[in-house]
């Protein structure tokens, strides 16, 4: 079984909203409709976005790190927002495991968006609608497109790559194996919605340093005797020597 | 959660509907057993069932305004095998198709006996009509009850007290609703209702109250560290992504302050069950169909505050990702 999904790195992710545009671009000119956008340059503006980058303060002054957090539908393996659907409008493909919704067929009654703990569910007020994250369904499978565009938008236009696309049940995937390398987790697990898309946490490179390896221990000239003699700070040769 | 006026008005003028339908089976099975003596069939189950009718449509009209897209409706029928609202969008219609039959045969006379045994007892069509309408009405009662208490992550609502609330509030704001017809139009079934409706809310006080218990004391499974899946004790928001509204900062959250909230909690909890049995007891021993009346308008209000607050009190996980612009 396939099950198509995003990773999205924490530790590379600057926040810079590209995933965010570059979404609304490619999903607004879709063949499926625009993405409704009321006052967007006068008050109270609002609108549809399939993808959103917040940003979090972890800790406190001066011990702070900032997170952003890009956050779209997860396709969850087991998602909620489809069971609850009266008219079969939501639902999630067989063949990659995406879960969509039929632009057609729904109602606009909302259920689903108060299904999802994620809160990736947006109605579209124009079209009255329920809209989400495609993965770019309409992208991907493009055979008119050079394979190496067949991603999700907001995966091609992230600066950092921090978004990786992939299959998460084929184990030899490059998604998979940072998943189980870099320490991949899913979002809210207390709900057992098994989320498709994962988080790579922020990871940091320290430097581990110990006493004995400031100071070769085990110098082999200490054991024959030849070793430098005096304090480790005294002048060497090549301080004392004009060449 | 944002509470949508559709909605409330969707359930409570159901409700209504449901319960008038109740009582009117209620009372027609006690004549059937002749506990009770047996009503003109015309005026008393027929205009009743008028009554239940009109409170169920307009339930239905309400529903409508909460929809985007309503003329695809017929739609929601089709997943009944998953989805408690689609088995509400059926459930509804089938009561409606009940209930009307039973007005026809009342109104216009259509009824037979199908038999009577020994002991005089009688079995009329009709009454088996409103068996069947009244296992529709607990059909509904359990569906619209069940879209909420299925939602396991709002966990104010993941309880059965959801659907036990939904019955026995709609129950009670019908059986109001029928003494005053009945003190109108059958006196001698007044104080049958009235007790019935006493013993109702009185129910509905301690469910409604264990539920508010509960809610008080409910520990939220989501926090801000399993929804971001950051081990730290100290995480603040400052940034949800946009400075504008949207779905997720509107449909959430119910924007009133914490005192609005209480005053909602109070003025339900005043105007479903004391006042409603202070004005019935008051109108029954006055013989005063406006009083009964005023019980079951004064009642129905708090049940619109109660809703309300059923809505709001609901807090979505999702709200953690929207706590500042």
């Amino acid at each position: 079984m396939t099950q198509l999904a995003l990773v999205i790195d924490l530790n590379v992710c600057v926040g810079c909203h590209a995933c965010v545009t570059s979404c609304k671009e490619w999903n607004t000119s879709g063949s499926a409709g625009f993405m409704t956008d009321e006052n967007p340059y006068g008050k109270d503006p609002t609108g549809t976005f399939f993808n959103r980058v917040q940003t979090y303060e972890i800790g406190e002054f001066p011990n702070t790190e900032t997170l952003h957090f890009p956050k779209s539908c997860l396709h969850c393996e087991d998602p909620p927002c489809v069971p609850v659907c009266p008219t079969g409008a939501s639902y999630k493909r067989e063949s990659d495991g995406i879960v969509l919704v039929d632009y057609d067929k729904c109602i606009g009654c909302r259920y689903c968006s108060w299904a999802c703990p994620y809160g990736v569910r947006e109605i579209d007020e124009t079209q009255k609608v329920m809209k989400k994250c495609t993965l770019c369904v309409d992208r991907i499978y493009d055979q008119s497109l050079p394979e190496s565009e067949r991603k999700p938008a907001c995966v091609l236009a992230c600066p950092t790559s921090a978004r990786l696309f992939g299959d998460v049940h084929d184990s030899e995937s490059d998604v998979s194996a940072v998943i189980r390398e870099e320490g991949g987790y899913q979002l809210m697990p207390e709900w057992g919605t098994k989320p498709a898309n994962h988080y790579l946490p922020r990871r940091k490179t320290r430097m581990r340093i110990h006493e004995d390896e400031l100071q070769r221990a085990d110098n082999p000239l200490n054991k024959e005797q030849r070793g430098p003699r005096g304090p480790i700070d005294a002048p060497t040769l090549d301080d004392s020597t004009s060449w | 959660m944002h509470p949508a006026f559709s909605v409330i008005f969707l359930t409570t003028l159901i409700g209504v509907g449901q319960g008038v339908f109740l009582a009117l089976f209620t009372g027609q099975s006690y004549s059937a057993l002749e506990l009770l003596p047996i009503q003109d069939s015309m005026r008393f189950y027929g205009n009743g069932a008028i009554i239940a009718l009109v409170f169920l449509i307009g339930g239905l009209v309400a529903s409508f305004f909460h929809l985007g897209r309503p003329e695809r409706a017929w739609r929601a029928a089709t997943q009944w095998r998953t989805s408690w609202l689609s088995r509400e969008v059926i459930a509804l219609p089938i009561l409606m198709f009940f209930v009307f039959v039973y007005g026809a045969m009342q109104r216009f006379g259509w009824d037979q006996t199908l038999f009577t045994n020994t002991a005089g007892v009688t079995l009329q069509l009709s009454l088996v009509v409103a068996t069947l309408g009244m296992l529709a009405t607990f059909a509904l009662f359990i569906c619209t009850g069940m879209i909420y208490a299925c939602l396991k992550f709002l966990q104010e609502w993941y309880t059965p007290l959801t659907v036990i609330n939904y019955t026995l509030l709609g129950t009670a704001s019908g059986f109001v609703l029928v003494t005053a017809f009945a003190s109108y139009s059958a006196p001698e079934l007044m104080r049958f209702y009235g007790i019935w409706s006493t013993i109702i809310i009185v129910g509905a006080f301690f469910t409604r109250a264990a539920s508010l218990f509960r809610n008080n004391r409910i520990k939220a499974k989501s926090t801000l560290q399993t929804a971001l899946g950051v081990r730290h004790n100290k995480i603040q928001q400052k940034s949800m992504g946009f400075m504008g509204g949207s779905v997720n900062t509107r449909d959430f959250f119910h924007h009133a302050s914490l005192m609005f909230m209480k005053r909602m909690k109070w003025i339900f909890l005043v105007l479903v069950f004391p006042v409603p049995i202070i004005l019935l007891w008051l109108g029954m021993s006055n013989n005063s169909t406006s009083i009964l009346l005023a019980a079951f308008i004064v009642q129905y209000l708090g049940l619109i505050a109660e809703r309300w607050f059923f809505f709001a009190q609901a807090n979505h996980p999702q709200n953690l990702y929207y706590q500042t612009i």
